[in-house]
């Protein structure tokens, strides 16, 4: 331990009350996320609420990821773009980060990670852990080092942390545990002293009901929800940031026992997923905006054919590759209009990590009960983030099967006043069922029939789209009805505008978010009405704008835009209604 | 021995059949009628996943589940059939544009996942529905209205293809062979794995070359082939004139839905499941600890 001198630059104690944003930055495959991972699961089970998020470059190697950890007394589940403190394990990283930099930020860390120029804006603790981890035994010891350390400035709970660390490196033997735990009791005691040095004060309130609470990904709470729902088949073609929905599924596909199968493209993969909602199983499939440009063929097919399909569609900018791991809003547009024809359909857009379960649990019954497709929009942000929610009720979850035992003289296309028709499967009842992609009569051949095709294309696009937007689900409504100002959001950005709405407190501004996208429910424009607009989302034209003019009919009068590939912060957010309210 | 004409309908849009008189594809319409008759299947039991064609439209014209699909999204969409209920008889059908051509990628990953289904191709050389054009198997040489100039492409050979990925099942027929063409086809529906069955039959209207005659003097059956010799069967599928007709090749392995997780406990189908909350419950109650 005494080997160690900290470097310190004639500055006082820097102190961080109520919650510290700590950003882990490194080179592709050097481990942050391991340090994420332990600091994550510990401090959350030291009583700490946390929240963490990534962004990351498309590299296998090399270059900069950073992961920036909220540690937080109250609930916080937004990304900030402040750093408090910073751990680089590389050179490089201070330049990427530059802007989140502030005077307050302390960078902890070996002396060469930290460019010359740097040394004199923010607060540098010189930690050498290199030499640390090889007193140890080995440089691989960094991170877990690098992990004590941050344990040790929350005098968090020490034997958690090591209780972490067996149970991580169990499978690795006895020595590699006793190494591992070694190497934080050095990093923890090295963290605890540079508090009682004064040189990091950190005051972040524990509470002993965050212990038990559930830590869950954008990423695991789509894949949950999906499998909560019913969802029995998953069919998919590699795409970032879409790929660890199906990772989760494949990994846990013999518990669900489920179907789960990497397919040879885009097209296939829903395809397939049309047969297995066909044949009664609940399909889904998920991918990214290039991946799902190549389904829109079959898109339409399940518009024509009524045939259910769930797609989650985790978005990042495009056109074409775009920034491949970086998020935004941009494929709201694509999922409104994929598709020849005019047929229905639902877009969903969860706003938190628990809306995303449920909501993609009922996307499995709206497209069992309205036989249309059912859009989950997501965007790298949301399914990279997470943080500790208190609850999962699995009792809400309700399983609606719409499917019926087929009569002899089965009509899969019957006309009926709501457009929708009673779906029945191959090989339930006396009946067969014959479905079609070309126009067709109430049986399902094909048809060229004047009338027919007439009543057809109105019992999908207008008496179905009627009544699903009868049934469609109100946005949520946070602040007074009658304030002055409304912010409008959609999906991803909902945690981070609210906290950038709860700091600005103001009784003339309130904030509609919306989960549910299309087709609009009527009583919207209501709460809209009178109101100074102010639309917020993560692309280049403000899209929902744009949906909320054709489907309302409503004019925003302010768009506040971002679509660098990175989400909003909640200074950004804060500063931009700044400049928009009087 | 149920008679064929259980799978003959009497739905009103079934009446009015789209195929040109002499048409190839009413005798594979009477050869699927038999083929399911003598295996005793009910037409609740068999679904035809179809593409886009003058072949793809059989599922209007018989009495069996059907879903007429996209172009050459067949495969996967009976794949996925099969996999969500696996006591379905299902099969893929459409015509050598639709199966080779639009859907080529499919029926490659099909062979290499080995679903249990039977894919059938209306091989007629020629694109009927829109009009003469040439397809993925048109000979060297024929003028068609888009390849005036005379198609010069070498056709595929989708049987040496089949053959050179281990396909498990691979035949051809020439509908004109009714009795012969029943047998190969129940013996692809009976068949465990993928079935693949390329059916030359003619186009009346825009092949005037592989006509009805041609076939009958271009083709011949194999006589004492071991459909388990792989290389001997490779031998035969590469032969051009006259073509062989019958099972070129047969090989036995697992199946897709032998594979996937979802049967290795529960051989129930899928729509009949209920989800695994507990699963969740395990899960969720993992990511409150460590």
């Amino acid at each position: 331990m005494t080997k160690v001198e900290l470097y310190r630059k004639g500055w006082d104690m820097v102190e961080f009350k109520e919650e510290v944003s700590i950003v882990l930055g490194g080179a592709a495959g050097q481990g942050v996320q391991t340090v994420e991972e332990i600091l994550t699961r510990v401090l959350k089970l030291s009583g700490y609420n946390v929240y963490a998020t990534k962004e990351y470059m498309s590299r296998v190697r090399g270059g900069i990821n950073t992961t920036e950890i909220r540690v937080s007394s109250k609930k916080v589940r937004a990304f900030v773009k402040r750093i408090d403190i910073l751990i680089p394990f590389q050179r490089g990283v201070l330049p990427w980060v530059e802007k989140r930099l502030t005077e307050n930020t302390v960078v902890l860390g070996e002396r060469e990670n930290v460019e010359e120029e740097y040394l004199s804006k923010i607060k540098f603790v010189e930690v050498p852990l290199n030499d640390l981890a090889k007193e140890v035994g080995s440089s691989l010891y960094l991170n877990t080092i690098a992990a004590g350390i941050v344990v040790g400035l929350f005098h968090g709970d020490f034997e958690v942390l090591a209780e972490y660390l067996r149970k991580r490196f169990g499978s690795k033997g006895e020595g590699v545990v006793a190494k591992n735990i070694e190497a934080a009791k050095k990093g923890y005691e090295l963290g605890v002293k540079l508090c009682e040095e004064g040189t990091i004060g950190i005051e972040v309130r524990k509470n002993e009901s965050v212990k038990n609470e559930i830590l869950l990904s954008g990423t695991e709470a789509v894949a949950l929800g999906a499998v909560a729902g019913g969802m029995n088949f998953l069919s998919f073609y590699p795409m970032s940031p879409s790929t660890g929905v199906a990772v989760f599924s494949a990994q846990h596909a013999e518990d669900f026992e489920i179907v789960v199968e990497q397919v040879e493209d885009e097209i296939a993969a829903i395809n397939m997923a049309l047969g297995a909602w066909f044949a009664g199983a609940r399909g889904m499939v998920t991918t990214s905006g290039g991946g799902f440009a190549l389904m829109t063929e079959a898109i339409s097919l399940a518009g024509m054919a009524e045939n259910p399909i769930v797609v989650h569609l985790a978005q990042r900018p495009g056109p074409a590759t775009g920034l491949p791991t970086r998020t935004m809003q941009g494929d709201l547009n694509l999922a409104l209009y994929a598709g020849h024809g005019e047929f229905p359909r639902i877009i969903l857009a969860p706003g938190s990590i628990e809306e995303a379960f449920y909501l993609t649990a009922e996307a499995f019954n709206l497209a069992d009960k309205y036989q249309v497709p059912v859009i989950i929009l997501t965007d790298q942000y949301f399914v990279d983030t997470y943080y500790n929610i208190p609850e999962i009720d699995l009792d809400k979850i309700k399983v609606e099967k719409h499917i019926i035992e087929m009569e002899n003289d089965y009509k899969r296309y019957k006309l009926t006043d709501d457009g929708i028709s009673p779906r029945g499967i191959p090989g339930y009842g006396e009946g067969v069922i014959i479905a079609n992609g070309n126009e067709h009569d109430e049986y399902g051949d094909i048809t060229e029939d004047e009338e027919l095709s007439k009543l057809m294309q109105e019992k999908r696009a207008i008496k179905k789209l009627e009544t699903i937007r009868k049934n469609a689900m109100m946005p949520e409504l946070i602040g007074r009805d009658d304030a002055k100002y409304m912010i409008i959001a959609w999906g991803s950005t909902y945690h981070v505008i609210r906290e950038a709405f709860e700091i600005l407190n103001r009784d003339d501004v309130a904030f509609l978010h919306f989960k549910w996208l299309y087709p609009l429910p009527e009583g919207v424009k209501e709460l809209l009405k009178g109101k100074i607009l102010i639309c917020i989302e993560q692309n280049v034209t403000g899209q929902f704008a744009e949906l909320l003019r054709k489907e309302l009919g409503v004019d925003v009068h302010h768009k506040v835009l971002k679509y660098d590939g990175r989400p909003f912060s909640v200074e950004e957010v804060l500063e931009a209604l700044k400049g928009v309210l009087e | 021995m149920i008679s064929p004409m259980l799978f003959e309908p009497n739905r009103p849009g079934s009446r009015d059949v789209a195929w040109c008189p002499g048409c190839g594809n009413f005798g594979i319409r009477n050869i699927l009628k038999s083929a399911f008759a003598e295996l005793n299947l009910k037409p609740q039991d068999i679904v035809i996943i179809s593409g886009i064609g003058q072949a793809a439209k059989m599922p209007h014209y018989l009495n069996v589940n059907g879903y007429h699909t996209l172009h050459g999204r067949a495969i996967p969409i009976a794949t996925a059939v099969k996999a969500a209920n696996p006591n379905l008889t299902v099969i893929a059908e459409g015509g050598d544009g639709d199966m080779y051509a639009e859907g080529g990628n499919h029926l490659l990953h099909a062979i290499r996942r080995n679903p249990n289904i039977t894919v059938l191709i209306h091989d007629n050389q020629i694109y009927g529905l829109t009009k003469g054009q040439a397809s993925p198997t048109t000979i060297v040489g024929m003028k068609t209205p888009t390849q005036p100039w005379g198609v010069f492409e070498e056709p595929l050979n989708p049987i040496a293809l089949a053959i050179a990925l281990d396909a498990s099942f691979v035949a051809r027929t020439f509908m004109g062979y009714f009795k012969e063409s029943v047998e190969i086809i129940k013996k692809a529906i009976q068949h465990k794995g993928l079935a693949i069955v390329d059916i030359f039959h003619p186009c009346v209207s825009f092949n005037k070359v592989n006509t009805y005659e041609w076939y009958r003097e271009h083709t011949y059956w194999m006589k004492d082939h071991d459909p388990y010799d792989r290389e001997e069967a490779f031998k035969r599928a590469i032969e051009s004139d006259p073509l062989p007709l019958g099972i070129f090749y047969i090989h036995e392995k697992p199946v897709f839905e032998e594979e996937v997780a979802a049967y290795k406990k529960d051989k129930t189908p899928l729509w009949q499941r209920e989800p695994r909350l507990e699963e969740i419950r395990k899960i969720l109650g993992a990511k409150r600890a460590f």
